[in-house]
């Protein structure tokens, strides 16, 4: 290929020229508007130097929203194709790239910001801190995982999309079989945001062991931070294999080393090791936070405590140990033999076990429970029989001599979905309508939230249960097109239908936003749901420094023994508060790093040198740098506090 | 900033002890990210194709100083962080400043047994085991160039601001780094090249 002819775009097709013009006129109407209204200052001093957890929070929050419209959009595309039997609507090559980044964008860049921005907003409140451990790391974290998303988006424009499946299998993804710099576009948008995710597990597992409030010992965390402490161990030990599986897959593409070749000692079953060794845990990095989503919720609505809180714990803890012995049960077909296929299906079989303990135990929280029927409870009810049914199939599948039958069909795309769609996905949303009112202190509209929560649920089965039936008369998942007598043609209309209801209920939620931003009341005080965690006794929306006194805390729910008990949470008097500056350099590193990956992926050395000189020299600023923070004085403290009604 | 003065000088302020904690999570990834190399090693290492296997092209000589010249600044750098507890800055910084001679020694030397690779036909895209060995010596050396850097930086701070809790904290962080690559450089030294040379 001619060195210019690598930026263009691979699919000449109307949707992508109509994509192309729609990028251009939002970027222009982004760069009018804040230039008309002037809010290039205010965007700069409080959005992109900012330091604060909450409003790094809030930015996971928009991204992840706006990437679930993205990967919603390619799965639109993808089940319009599929909806009739050889259909025309994309070609095999379209398919390959939207099937491959509806993936990436689901998991790494929808899915992972999602938790991101609950772990950010809520576990410093829980935990009764100021911030996290460094807030600087934490800007940059989100700055890398948005540059990465960036990266991975720009490709359907400039260069053409990666098309290998978005577990990009070699010798699949190989310069060979894939030309096109699409899969150059996969390494280095999840080598750059995988590196912020790792950042922000460091930065979590220190903030939750080192800033907890006196008195809150571990076995006193709320269950959201326990889960998040669990799930961010589980980045820690996760995520550098997949950087060492995606420096090795850069490599046999830049610099065309043998690591997953098939040629002079090459080993392509590697990178699928590799792959899962990382891609597996990163399930129950997803999954664990919206349990713990989940166990807040169900407990706060059921008006009593959470059942069972150390097995709950304790079954976490198993999780992620499990986690990391159950990876080749992605590839039973792929030769093994039978002992290590054994060995692997009973690992498998036995995570379903402290799963199983989860959701008895919310089934027994809801056991004489108060139940209170709200939006984040209703989709935390919902949950637990929808999931229940992808949990079964993934006991199904993990059997690997039955696997031989279900393998690498939808069978296995409905069960994939039937777990993470109610288990992370309604956690998330269950997630966005609980603490709503903390970030922007008013409620969603109930009523608009209950008809989504319907919608959603109703439109996952039926989108997704009629794939288990084509999948066991062997449908094969991404195959582009199939023939009218394979009778496969109603099972994918009924999930057309489906998709186009969950897209209904996606567009309610955006709906509700702007509804309720127009029309619901400020008046809702900082507790709305009756909760029992600390993140609940301060304002709503917070204050920058979070609580004016460090709490106190003596048991598992101390703001509702201080609310029912007579607990002292605050005592003592206002002290100033140190807080961190602000700083533009995690923005700027960011935007480097962003021109950085750019320049590996076409192979630009120059700029490539450039770029990685000007990423040590936002280091070298940063260690230079005296910056001690500041103070906020008791006058300040007291004024804020007035004005919030304390 | 509360200053604990019961502590040493690197522990003395809560930021201080979250950022030496951080730096032992940020190990437990590193040690991951290792133990990945080293597990696509042991699969590689047989997989030499039409290329050269390790006894072939292991040399004992710059090994030998590679390995005695980076055992010697884990030590040096320890009597830095002695030197450092004791308040005295000058030992300190001529310790330090030995340390990151002995690492531009190692460094050097590895460099010229790359060359040295590169001649006897192990370049980076010969086979799966050659492309293995030099990502895995080279995300060391990558390490111990990083290293350099991050050093002089400090040692140039501590000229500027003297000893100081966040000077005392970022040497004692780097001291280590510095330790965990020696660490995997044993690893390397027994794993990689002595099993090879057998």
């Amino acid at each position: 290929m001619d060195y210019f002819d690598r930026f263009a775009v691979p699919h000449p097709s109307p949707a992508i020229y109509a994509s192309m013009v729609a990028i251009g006129l939002t970027v222009i109407a982004i760069f009018a508007g804040l230039t008309y209204f002037k809010k290039w200052g205010y965007l700069w001093r409080e959005w992109l130097t900012t330091v604060d957890h909450k409003r790094i929070g809030i930015m996971y929050l928009i991204s992840a929203l706006l990437m679930l419209f993205r990967g919603g959009a390619d799965a639109i595309m993808m089940r319009a194709q599929l909806a009739a039997p050889e259909n025309t609507l994309l070609d095999a090559q379209h398919y390959n790239e939207i099937f491959t980044t509806h993936g990436i964008v689901m998991i790494i860049f929808m899915a992972m910001p999602f938790i991101m921005a609950f772990m950010n907003f809520v576990v410093p409140l829980q935990i009764g801190a100021r911030d996290v451990a460094f807030p600087r790391l934490n800007a940059l974290s989100f700055w890398l995982f948005f540059m990465g998303a960036m990266l991975l988006n720009i490709s359907f424009v400039v260069g053409g999309s990666p098309d290998a499946g978005w577990t990009s299998y070699f010798p699949l993804a190989s310069n060979e079989f894939s030309e096109s710099v699409g899969t150059n576009y996969y390494m280095f948008a999840l080598q750059i945001s995988g590196l912020g995710t790792l950042m922000t597990g460091i930065n979590m597992i220190t903030t939750i062991l080192k800033m907890r409030a006196p008195g809150m010992t571990l076995m006193k965390m709320p269950m959201f931070t326990w889960s998040s402490l669990v799930a961010n161990i589980i980045i820690v030990f996760a995520f550098p294999v997949l950087t060492v599986a995606l420096l090795m897959g850069t490599m046999d593409r830049l610099f065309a080393t043998n690591f997953f070749t098939t040629a002079n000692g090459g080993m392509d079953m590697l990178w699928a090791n590799f792959f899962w060794v990382w891609g597996h845990p990163e399930v129950y990095i997803l999954i664990l936070p919206a349990f713990g989503i989940y166990s807040e919720i169900i407990s706060t609505f059921s008006r009593r405590n959470l059942y069972g809180y150390k097995s709950m714990v304790g079954s976490m803890v198993i999780i992620s140990l499990l986690s990391f012995l159950v990876w080749t049960h992605h590839f039973f077909t792929m030769g093994q033999g039978a002992l290590t296929n054994s060995i692997f299906s009973i690992t498998t079989m036995a995570i379903a076990v402290p799963t199983g303990v989860k959701i008895f135990n919310w089934l027994f929280t809801l056991w004489k429970g108060k139940i209170v029927i709200t939006t984040p409870m209703l989709y935390s009810l919902l949950f637990i029989p929808i999931f229940t049914i992808g949990g079964v199939t993934g006991v199904m599948l993990g059997m690997s001599a039955a696997d031989y039958q279900y393998h690498n069909t939808m069978f296995l795309v409905a069960h994939f979905h039937m777990v993470i769609i109610p288990g992370v996905v309604f956690g998330m949303l269950a997630g966005l309508h609980y603490y709503w009112p903390k970030m922007f202190g008013f409620k969603l509209n109930d009523k608009i939230g209950k008809v989504e929560a319907w919608v959603i649920s109703m439109s996952t089965l039926l989108a997704f249960m009629p794939m288990f039936f084509s999948g066991l008369d062997g449908q094969a998942r991404r195959m582009y097109t199939y023939s009218e007598s394979t009778g496969f043609g109603i099972y994918n209309m009924i999930s057309m239908v489906g998709a186009v209801g969950l897209a209904i209920g996606f567009c309610l939620i955006v709906y509700n936003v702007y509804y309720s931003t127009r029309y619901a009341s400020r008046d809702v005080g900082s507790d709305p749901w009756n909760a029992r965690t600390l993140e609940w006794a301060t304002h709503s929306p917070v204050p920058e420094y979070n609580f004016a006194m460090t709490p106190q805390v003596n048991s598992l729910e101390p703001f509702w023994d201080a609310k029912k008990r007579g607990h002292e949470l605050f005592t003592g008097y206002y002290e100033k508060i140190h807080m961190p500056n602000n700083s533009g350099v995690p923005f700027i590193l960011g935007c480097i790093f962003f021109a950085w990956g750019f320049s590996f992926i076409f192979g630009m050395w120059i700029p490539a040198i450039v770029t990685t000189i000007g990423i040590f020299a936002c280091m070298a600023y940063r260690s230079f740098e005296n910056d001690h923070g500041r103070y906020i004085s008791v006058n300040e403290i007291q004024k804020t506090e007035t004005s919030r009604g304390a | 900033m509360k200053i604990d003065n019961s502590l040493p000088l690197e522990y003395s302020t809560g930021q201080n002890q979250a950022n030496i904690l951080g730096f032992w999570i940020f190990i437990g990834a590193e040690i991951m990210l290792f133990g990945t190399l080293f597990a696509a090693y042991f699969t590689l290492v047989d997989r030499t194709g039409n290329g050269p296997t390790g006894a072939d092209i292991f040399e004992i000589a710059p090994l030998l100083i590679e390995t005695f010249v980076l055992l010697t600044s884990s030590f040096t750098i320890g009597l830095a962080i002695h030197a450092m507890r004791l308040g005295k800055q000058k030992a300190m910084m001529a310790f330090l400043g030995i340390t990151l001679l002995l690492g531009l020694v190692f460094l050097s030397v590895e460099i010229f047994e790359f060359n040295h690779f590169y001649h006897v036909g192990a370049g980076l895209q010969t086979s799966a085991f050659t492309a293995i060995l030099l990502t895995t010596l080279g995300t060391h050396g990558g390490h111990v160039t990083f290293g350099l850097l991050w050093g002089t930086a400090i040692i140039l701070q501590i000229r500027k601001r003297g000893l100081t809790p966040e000077t005392a904290n970022k040497s004692f962080i780097f001291s280590l780094y510095w330790h965990f690559l020696d660490v995997v450089w044993i690893f390397i030294f027994s794993f990689i090249y002595l099993k090879g040379l057998m």
